[in-house]
C-alpha cells in the first residue's frame, strides 16, 4: 500500500516535471511555429537567476515565481527582437539560430558563474510514508504544474489577450485585418514562453547541481514531449508529458533510471511513427 | 554528362593532390589528420541533408557508432581491415533499418530530426550505461563512461604489426577523402543523385512520376551513414579512444554548423565548412579569454541570420559577380534559396 502510494506520487511528479520543462517551448511553438533550442538554456539562466537572487537575501519563493520568469522573459524579449523575429516562417533556421543562442548563453554563463556546479536547499522539508521517504518539495512541483496549466487555459480561454493569441494562433493574416499586429503579438508570446521557461528552471533548481551546460539535459525531452504531443497546445501538452511521464517513471521502478530514459525515448519514436501528427494531430482535435 | 564526369574526377585529383602536398607546410599533419575526417563527417550530412532534404539531426549517432564498431572489431580480430568494412556496413544497416521505419512511416520535416536526434540520445545514454563487466562483446568490454582504449590501430592488410600510424595515416585519410568525395560526386551525378535531388524539390511530384520516394531516402540515409561510420573509423585511429561522447548532442550540433557555415548544397561546402571550424577551434582552444562555446554560438547565429546559403556558395557568388562570364543559367542558379542549390552539384 505504501510503496504503491509511493509510486503514484512519482508518477505524478514525472508528469509534472514533463509539463513544467516543456510548457515555455509548447507556447512557443504552439503558437508561432518556432522551435527555440534555446529553451533549456533559458531554464538554466532561471535555476542560476534564483540561485543569485537567493544568495543576495531575496526569500526563496519570491525568487523562483518572481524574479527567475521576470528576468528570463527578458532575456527572451531581446532575443526575439534582435534574432527571432528576423526568421519567422522557417522552422528550421530558427531552430539553428537559437540552437547557436543556446552555445551563446552556454558560453556566457560559464565566463560568469565558472563551469563549477551551484545550487541551492529545497525548501521544503521531506516526510515518511510507512517506511518510505518522500521529497516535500516533489508536491510542489506537482501544484505548479496543476496551477500552470489551469493558468494557461484561464488565459488563453477567458481574457481579451487569449482571444487575440488564439486568433493570430490560427489566422495571422486574419488577426492582422483586424487591427491586431502579429509581430506585438509574438513579440508578447516569446515573451511569456521564456518567462514560463525560467520558472520551469527556477522551480527544478533545488532539485539539480546547476552546471552553465544544464539545459542540454532538458531540452531533448521538452522538444520530444512537444513534438509528440502535436498541433493543440494545452491537450498536447498534457497528453504528451502524460504517455512519457509513466512510462519513463515505470520503467524507471522497475528496472533502472537509465532504462527510464530509454523508455521515454523509444516510446517517442514509437508514438511518432505511429502518430505522425502527434498525440493531438489525430485525437482532442480542435481543442486547445 | 560523361565528359563532365570525368573532368570533374580530374579537377578533384589535381585539387586535392597540391592541398595534401601544400597544408601540411604550414599545419602539423597530427591536426591535418583529424580535420580531413570531421570533413568527411561534415560531407556526409551535407549529402543527405543538402542533396536528399533529409533533415537529421543525429548524425554523430552514426559517427559514434562507426567508431565503435570499429573499437570492438580490432579488439576481437586483432588486426583493422575487416574492422574497417564492419564500420562502414553497420552503420549504413543500422541507417537502412531507422530509414524502413521513418520514410515508409512518411515522416517528414522536423519530425525527421526528433527521431534522429532521439535514436542518438538512446544510444548515448545506452553506451555510457555499459560500465559494468557484463556488457561484453567478444573480448571488447563496452567500458560506459569511460569508452573504449586501447584497439589495435590501422595496420597494412595482411600485416597487423605494420601500423600506419603519423604523417603516412594523414596520407591515408587524405586520399580516402577524395576518393570518398569523388564517389559521392558520381552518386550526384547519376540518375539516383538527380532523383534525390528531384524528391527534395518535390517529394509528391516525384512520386506521382512514379519513383518509390521512400526506398530512395532510405537508401540516401544508409550512404550518408556509411560515410559517417568510416569517418568514425578513421577518428577512432586517429585519438586511439572511442568515448559516448561521440553521440553527444554538442557533437551533432558541430556537424550541422559545419554544414551551415560551409554551406549545404554542394559538395565541398561542408568539407571546408568542417575543417575550417575545427581548426579555428583548436587555435581558441589555446587561449582562455573568450569561452569556446561562445564564439561558436555567435558563428551559428550570424550565419542563419546573413548567410543562410554558407560561405562557399556565398564566395561562388561573388566571384561569379566579379569575375564570371555571364552565361545563361549561370546567373540564375545566384538567385535560389538556400536548400535549392545547384542540382549537379
Amino acid at each position: 500500500m505504501d510503496l504503491s502510494a509511493v509510486i503514484f506520487i512519482e508518477i505524478l511528479y514525472a508528469v509534472a516535471s514533463l509539463i513544467m520543462i516543456s510548457a515555455g517551448l509548447a507556447v512557443v511553438f504552439g503558437m508561432m511555429k518556432v522551435i527555440n533550442l534555446a529553451h533549456g538554456e533559458f531554464m538554466m539562466m532561471g535555476g542560476y537567476t534564483t540561485i543569485t537572487a537567493v544568495n543576495l537575501g531575496v526569500n526563496v519563493f519570491v525568487a523562483m515565481l518572481i524574479i527567475a520568469p521576470l528576468i528570463v522573459g527578458l532575456i527572451g524579449l531581446v532575443v526575439e527582437r534582435l534574432v527571432i523575429r528576423h526568421l519567422y516562417g522557417r522552422l528550421i533556421d530558427t531552430m539553428l539560430a537559437t540552437w547557436g543562442l543556446s552555445l551563446f548563453f552556454i558560453g556566457i554563463v560559464t565566463m560568469i558563474f565558472g563551469n563549477t556546479t551551484t545550487g541551492i536547499s529545497t525548501p521544503i522539508p521531506g516526510f515518511t510514508v510507512g517506511n518510505y521517504q518522500i521529497n516535500g518539495y516533489n508536491f510542489f512541483i506537482i501544484l505548479v504544474a496543476i496551477a500552470l496549466v489551469i493558468l494557461l487555459y484561464a488565459v488563453l480561454k477567458g481574457t481579451r489577450a487569449g482571444l487575440i493569441a488564439r486568433g493570430t494562433m490560427q489566422r495571422p493574416d486574419m488577426a492582422a485585418s483586424l487591427g491586431y499586429s502579429p509581430d506585438r503579438i509574438y513579440m508578447a508570446t516569446f515573451f511569456c514562453g521564456s518567462a514560463l521557461s525560467g520558472l520551469a528552471g527556477a522551480v527544478l533548481a533545488p532539485l539539480v547541481g546547476l552546471v552553465p551546460t544544464s539545459g542540454a539535459a532538458y531540452i531533448a525531452k521538452a522538444f520530444i514531449t512537444v513534438i509528440a504531443g502535436g498541433p493543440s497546445l494545452i491537450a498536447g501538452l498534457v497528453s504528451s508529458s502524460t504517455v512519457f511521464g509513466i512510462i519513463s517513471q515505470t520503467f524507471s521502478f522497475a528496472v533502472s533510471p537509465v532504462m527510464g530514459e530509454v523508455a521515454l525515448l523509444v516510446a517517442a519514436v514509437v508514438l511518432l511513427r505511429l502518430l505522425p501528427q502527434g498525440v493531438t494531430g489525430k485525437f482532442f482535435k480542435g481543442k486547445l | 554528362m560523361q565528359g563532365s564526369m570525368s573532368k570533374d574526377v580530374m579537377t578533384t585529383l589535381v585539387v586535392s593532390a597540391a592541398l595534401i602536398w601544400a597544408l601540411p607546410l604550414m599545419v602539423s599533419t597530427y591536426t591535418l589528420t583529424i580535420l580531413i575526417i570531421y570533413g568527411m563527417l561534415g560531407l556526409s550530412l551535407g549529402l543527405i541533408w543538402g542533396f536528399g532534404g533529409i533533415i537529421c539531426f543525429g548524425q554523430a549517432a552514426y559517427f559514434g557508432l562507426g567508431a565503435y564498431t570499429y573499437a570492438i572489431a580490432a579488439i576481437n580480430f586483432g588486426e583493422s581491415t575487416i574492422p574497417m568494412l564492419l564500420a562502414v556496413i553497420v552503420p549504413a544497416i543500422f541507417a537502412a533499418l531507422l530509414g524502413l521505419m521513418m520514410f515508409y512511416g512518411r515522416l517528414t520535416d522536423v519530425y525527421l530530426g526528433v527521431i534522429t536526434l532521439v535514436v542518438m540520445l538512446i544510444l548515448f545514454k545506452f553506451i555510457n550505461s555499459t560500465a559494468g563487466p557484463q556488457y561484453v562483446i567478444g573480448n571488447a568490454r563496452l567500458g560506459g563512461y569511460n569508452g573504449i582504449p586501447g584497439f589495435q590501430t590501422l595496420n597494412v592488410p595482411g600485416d597487423p604489426s605494420a601500423y600506419i600510424w603519423g604523417d603516412a595515416y594523414f596520407y591515408v585519410c587524405a586520399v580516402m577523402l577524395a576518393l570518398v568525395f569523388i564517389l559521392v560526386s558520381a552518386l550526384l551525378r547519376s540518375s539516383f543523385g538527380r532523383i534525390a535531388v528531384g524528391i527534395r524539390e518535390n517529394e509528391t511530384r516525384m512520386s506521382l512520376m512514379g519513383y518509390d520516394i521512400r526506398a530512395r531516402k532510405t537508401i540516401l540515409f544508409s550512404i550518408g551513414a556509411a560515410i559517417a561510420g568510416l569517418a568514425g573509423a578513421l577518428f577512432a585511429n586517429w585519438s586511439e579512444i572511442v568515448t559516448p561522447s561521440l553521440f553527444s548532442l554538442r557533437q551533432s550540433a558541430e556537424i550541422i554548423i559545419w554544414c551551415i557555415v560551409g554551406g549545404f548544397s554542394n559538395r565541398v561546402g561542408p568539407i571546408f565548412g568542417a575543417a575550417g571550424l575545427a581548426y579555428i577551434k583548436i587555435l581558441l582552444g589555446q587561449q582562455s579569454m573568450v569561452d569556446n562555446t561562445l564564439i561558436m554560438g555567435i558563428i551559428l547565429v550570424v550565419f542563419v541570420l546573413f548567410l543562410p546559403k554558407g560561405l562557399v556558395p556565398a564566395v561562388a557568388e561573388l566571384w561569379n559577380i566579379s569575375f564570371g562570364r555571364r552565361k545563361r543559367g549561370a546567373s540564375r542558379s545566384g538567385r535560389r534559396v538556400r536548400n535549392r542549390g545547384k542540382a549537379n552539384g
